[in-house]
C-alpha cells in the first residue's frame, strides 16, 4: 500500500507546480459557470413549469461541476501511460514489483485529486458570494453534506475505474485517439456533462440515472443541491457502491487479460 | 564569412525547492535568477572553413547556432553572416544557410522523402532544371536511390540522417550547419556522413560550423576547434593545441580533462 | 497559395497512411458535436423554444458557428495546435525557411479528421434550412454563406491570438478556451438571449455577435436592415489585431528563444 501512497504521492505535488495552468484553469472555469447559468435561465424564463428542478439547485449544480472538474473530467487520459501502451514500452512497467492497475489507478486519480484541490476551493468561496441567481447555495442540510462527501469519493473512484477500461482498451484498437474521443463522448454525455441527467426526456432519465455513469458526478451533485433526497439519495449511493465493485473488480480482471495477451505475442 | 562580436544574452529561470512545502509556496511567489547563456562571444569563421563548435550541454552551443541562424535575436553585439545581420534580413539570409538538427526531422513521417524533398523544392523555389541536378548529385553520392521512395518512418536512423543532410541542401546553401549529425548512428553510417561531410567542404567550398559531442567526429574532420563553457569562448585555434598537449591520451580523454581545467 | 495547395495534399497523403484509424477519428468527431446535438434537441423537446427562437432557428444559428469552428480548426491547426508546432521545433525550422513564417505555420498542420464536425454541421443545416419557415431568398442564402465565412475568419484570428499567447506562455494556455470552446458554445444559441452585456461584449471586443446574431436576425426577417447582412466581413476585419498580436508574439520569440 505503501508505494501506491508514494506514487499518489509524487503525482499530487507535481500536479501543484503548474500555477499559471490553475489560474488559467479557474478563470476559464468562471466563464464556463456564468454561461451555463445564462443558458438555463433562458430556457427557465421561456417555460418555468418544464423546469425538472428549482433554479437555485442547477446553480449549484453547476458551481460544483466547474469547481470538482478536475476530479470528473471525461477527457483526461495520462499521456504516458498511452503512449507506453501504443509503443510496447508497457513491458517495462511490467517489470516493477507492483501490480499495474492499482498503479495506474494511484496516478490517475492522484493527477485528478492535484488538479482539483487547486482550483476547487477558490471557486467554492467565490461563487459562494456571489449576487442573485448566479449564487452558489450551500448543502441542502448537514445530512446532505456527509451524504455529499461519501458520494463524491465513490464518484471519483467510479470515474478513474471507467477510465481504466478505455486505457485498457487501447491495447486492442488500431486507432487509440477515435477510440478514445468516442469513449470520452459516451461518458461524457451519459454522465451529465453536455446536460445535466434530470434535463434528459424523463422516460430516458429514469433509465440512465441507473447506469454507472451517472454514479460519477450526477449523483453526488443532485445529492447536495437537494434534488436528490432521503431515501433516493441512500439509494443511490448503494447504488454507486455496487457499480465501484463491480467497475473496478471488472476493470483489473479486463487489463489483467490485456497485458496476458502482450506477454503471449511478445507485445 | 561570418563574424561574431560580443554577442550576449541572457535568460530568465525559475527556481523551486523540493517536496510539498516549496511546491505550494511556489503557487503564490516565485524567484527568478539571471543566467547568461552567451557571455561576449566573438569569433570569425572564412568562407570554406569548417570548424568544429564543441563545449559540455547547455554551455551556449544551440543558443549561438540559433542567433547566426536569425532563430535569436542576441541582447548585444554584432553578427553579420555573408553580409547580413541574421534576425533583420531573415528571408534573404535563410537562403545562404542550411541547417541540420540532428535530434529533431525535418521529413514528413508518413511520407516518401521524395515528396518531402519535392515540397521544400518549393518552399525555395529553387527551379526545376537546377532542383533535378541538385538531387541527382545527392542521389548518388549519399546513395539515397533506394529511399526517395520510403515513407520517413520506415528508414533506419543513419539511412533517415543522410536524407536530413540532403534535404538541407537542395537549395545550395553556401553555409551549413550541422547540429550533432552523428548522434546515434552506427559505425558505417557514421563514417558515411563525416566522408560526405567532408567532401562537401573540400570540393564544394561549403562552410561547415558541426556542433558535437563526439570527439571523433571533430578529429576526423575540422582543423579548428571553438570550445564554449557557460557562454564563453574558452578556446579557439587549431585541433593539434588540444592534441599535442595530451601526449597518447585519448580525445575523449582530453575533452574531459579540458572542461575540467576550465571548471565548466 | 500553390505553396499552400501542396501542403494540403502532404496533409492528405500522411492521414491516409492510417485509413482506419482516420475513419475512427472522423467517426469520433462527428460523434462529439452529435452529443451536443443531442443536448440541444432534449432541451427544446423539454422547453420547446429558447427566448423567441424556434428549434430550426437556434439550429441554423448553431450550424453557422459550427461550420465556421470546424472549418477553422480543420486548416487552422497549426495555430490550434502551435504549442506542439513550438515543442517539436518545427517552429525553428520554419524560422530558417525563406517564406513568411505565418504561412509556413499555416501549412504545418491540416486536420481533415474534422471533417467529421463539418459534416455535422452540414446534416443539421439540411435539416434546418427547408425545415424551419424561412423564406430562402438569394440574399437569405447570401447571408447564410456570410455567416459562415465570416466565422470562419473569426475562428482563425481566435486562434491566431492562441498562437500568439504560447509565445509568452503554454502553462496559462488554457483560459484562451473560454474565447475559442466559449465562443463555440455561447454561439449555440443566438447571442442576444444571454442578455445586453453579453451581446455587447461579442460585438465589440470579439465580433462574434456579428457573424451570427445580427445576419441572423436578418435571416429571419426580425429586421430589414440589409447591411446586419454584411456584418460578418467583421470577422475578417478581426483578423487585422490578431496579425499584429502574432507579430509581438514572433518578436518575443526571437528575443527569448524559448
Amino acid at each position: 500500500m505503501k508505494k501506491y501512497l508514494a506514487f499518489f504521492r509524487i503525482r499530487f505535488i507535481n500536479g501543484l507546480q503548474y500555477r499559471a495552468a490553475a489560474y488559467a484553469g479557474m478563470a476559464t472555469q468562471f466563464a464556463w459557470g456564468f454561461m451555463e447559468i445564462l443558458v438555463y435561465t433562458v430556457f427557465h424564463d421561456t417555460a418555468p413549469a418544464a423546469f425538472p428542478m428549482e433554479m437555485g439547485q442547477l446553480t449549484s449544480y453547476i458551481w460544483l461541476r466547474q469547481a470538482l472538474l478536475g476530479l470528473f473530467m471525461s477527457w483526461y487520459y495520462d499521456r504516458e501511460l498511452l503512449d507506453m501502451i501504443t509503443s510496447g514500452n508497457v513491458a517495462y512497467e511490467m517489470c516493477r514489483p507492483a501490480d499495474i492497475y492499482t498503479m495506474w489507478f494511484a496516478k490517475n486519480l492522484a493527477t485528478r485529486c492535484s488538479r482539483a484541490a487547486l482550483r476547487c476551493v477558490p471557486i467554492f468561496l467565490v461563487a459562494g458570494f456571489l449576487p442573485g441567481r448566479f449564487r452558489l447555495y450551500p448543502p441542502a442540510g448537514a445530512g446532505a453534506l456527509a451524504m455529499f462527501c461519501v458520494s463524491v469519493t465513490a464518484g471519483v473512484l467510479i470515474t478513474v475505474g471507467l477510465s481504466m477500461f478505455v486505457y485498457a482498451t487501447a491495447f486492442y484498437t488500431v486507432s487509440p485517439l477515435g477510440m478514445r474521443i468516442v469513449a470520452v463522448n459516451i461518458i461524457e454525455f451519459m454522465s451529465g456533462g453536455i446536460i445535466p441527467l434530470p434535463f434528459f426526456p424523463d422516460g430516458v432519465f429514469r433509465v440512465m440515472r441507473l447506469l454507472p455513469f451517472a454514479a460519477t458526478e450526477s449523483t453526488p451533485f443532485l445529492i447536495y443541491s437537494g434534488a436528490l433526497r432521503g431515501g433516493d439519495a441512500g439509494a443511490a449511493v448503494a447504488l454507486q457502491f455496487m457499480w465501484l465493485v463491480l467497475i473496478t473488480a471488472g476493470g483489473k480482471l479486463y487489463l489483467d487479460s490485456s497485458l496476458r495477451r502482450l506477454v503471449i505475442q511478445g507485445g | 564569412m561570418i563574424r561574431l562580436v560580443d554577442i550576449c544574452k541572457s535568460y530568465r529561470v525559475s527556481r523551486r525547492g523540493a517536496g510539498l512545502g516549496s511546491a505550494v509556496k511556489s503557487l503564490f511567489g516565485r524567484r527568478y535568477d539571471l543566467v547568461r547563456a552567451l557571455d561576449c562571444v566573438s569569433f570569425e569563421v572564412g568562407d570554406g572553413e569548417m570548424i568544429g563548435y564543441i563545449g559540455p550541454n547547455g554551455a551556449g552551443k544551440s543558443s549561438t547556432v540559433k542567433v547566426m541562424s536569425g532563430i535569436l535575436t542576441p541582447d548585444s553585439g554584432e553578427c553579420i553572416v555573408n553580409g547580413r545581420v541574421p534576425w533583420k534580413e531573415r528571408a534573404a539570409h535563410v537562403r545562404d544557410i542550411g541547417v541540420v538538427f540532428g535530434q529533431r526531422s525535418q521529413l514528413w513521417w508518413d511520407v516518401p522523402v521524395g515528396d518531402s524533398f519535392d515540397l521544400i523544392r518549393d518552399i525555395y523555389s529553387v527551379k526545376r532544371a537546377d532542383y533535378r541536378q541538385i538531387l541527382d548529385r545527392l542521389i548518388s553520392r549519399l546513395d539515397l536511390g533506394e529511399l526517395m521512395r520510403t515513407p520517413a518512418r520506415q528508414l533506419s536512423l543513419g539511412q533517415r540522417m543522410r536524407c536530413e543532410i540532403a534535404a538541407s541542401l537542395l537549395h545550395r546553401p553556401k553555409i551549413l550547419f550541422l547540429d550533432e549529425p552523428t548522434i546515434g548512428l552506427d559505425a558505417p553510417s557514421k563514417l558515411a556522413v563525416r566522408e560526405f561531410i567532408r567532401s562537401l567542404n573540400r570540393l564544394e567550398g561549403v562552410t561547415v560550423i558541426l556542433t558535437t559531442h563526439d570527439m571523433q567526429d571533430i578529429e576526423a574532420l575540422t582543423d579548428r576547434v571553438i570550445l564554449i563553457g557557460k557562454g564563453r569562448i574558452l578556446l579557439d585555434g587549431p585541433i593539434e593545441r588540444l592534441t599535442a598537449a595530451g601526449g597518447d591520451k585519448k580525445i575523449d580523454e582530453l575533452v574531459a580533462d579540458m572542461y575540467r581545467a576550465f571548471e565548466i | 497559395m500553390r505553396l499552400y495547395i501542396k501542403f494540403l495534399l502532404m496533409h492528405l497523403k500522411s492521414a491516409m497512411e492510417y485509413k482506419a484509424s482516420f475513419a475512427l477519428t472522423v467517426l469520433g468527431q462527428f460523434m462529439t458535436s452529435f452529443s451536443a446535438f443531442l443536448g440541444i434537441y432534449f432541451m427544446f423537446g423539454r422547453f420547446g423554444a429558447v427566448g423567441d427562437y424556434s428549434f430550426e432557428e437556434t439550429l441554423i444559428c448553431y450550424a453557422a458557428v459550427l461550420f465556421a469552428y470546424s472549418a477553422a480548426e480543420c486548416f487552422f491547426r497549426g495555430f490550434d495546435a502551435f504549442e506542439s508546432v513550438i515543442s517539436n521545433g518545427e517552429f525553428d525550422r520554419a524560422m530558417v525557411r525563406p517564406r513568411p513564417v505565418m504561412l509556413l505555420v499555416l501549412c504545418s498542420r491540416a486536420e481533415f479528421a474534422r471533417f467529421g464536425r463539418l459534416m455535422q454541421a452540414v446534416v443539421i443545416f439540411a435539416y434546418a434550412i427547408p425545415a424551419s419557415d424561412i423564406g430562402w431568398t438569394a440574399d437569405r442564402i447570401f447571408t447564410l454563406i456570410m455567416m459562415c465565412a465570416g466565422g470562419t475568419a473569426l475562428f482563425a484570428g481566435l486562434f491566431i491570438v492562441r498562437a500568439s499567447v504560447c509565445f509568452f506562455t503554454v502553462e496559462g494556455l488554457e483560459f484562451m478556451n473560454i474565447f475559442t470552446d466559449g465562443g463555440r458554445e455561447l454561439g449555440t444559441y443566438p447571442l442576444d438571449i444571454y442578455g445586453q452585456p453579453v451581446l455587447r461584449f461579442y460585438t465589440y471586443v470579439i465580433p462574434l455577435a456579428c457573424v451570427q446574431y445580427y445576419p441572423l436576425s436578418y435571416i429571419t426577417a426580425r429586421t430589414g436592415r440589409f447591411w446586419y447582412a454584411l456584418l460578418p466581413l467583421a470577422g475578417f476585419v478581426f483578423l487585422v489585431p490578431c496579425f499584429a498580436l502574432w507579430r509581438i508574439g514572433v518578436r518575443h520569440y526571437k528575443s527569448t528563444g524559448s
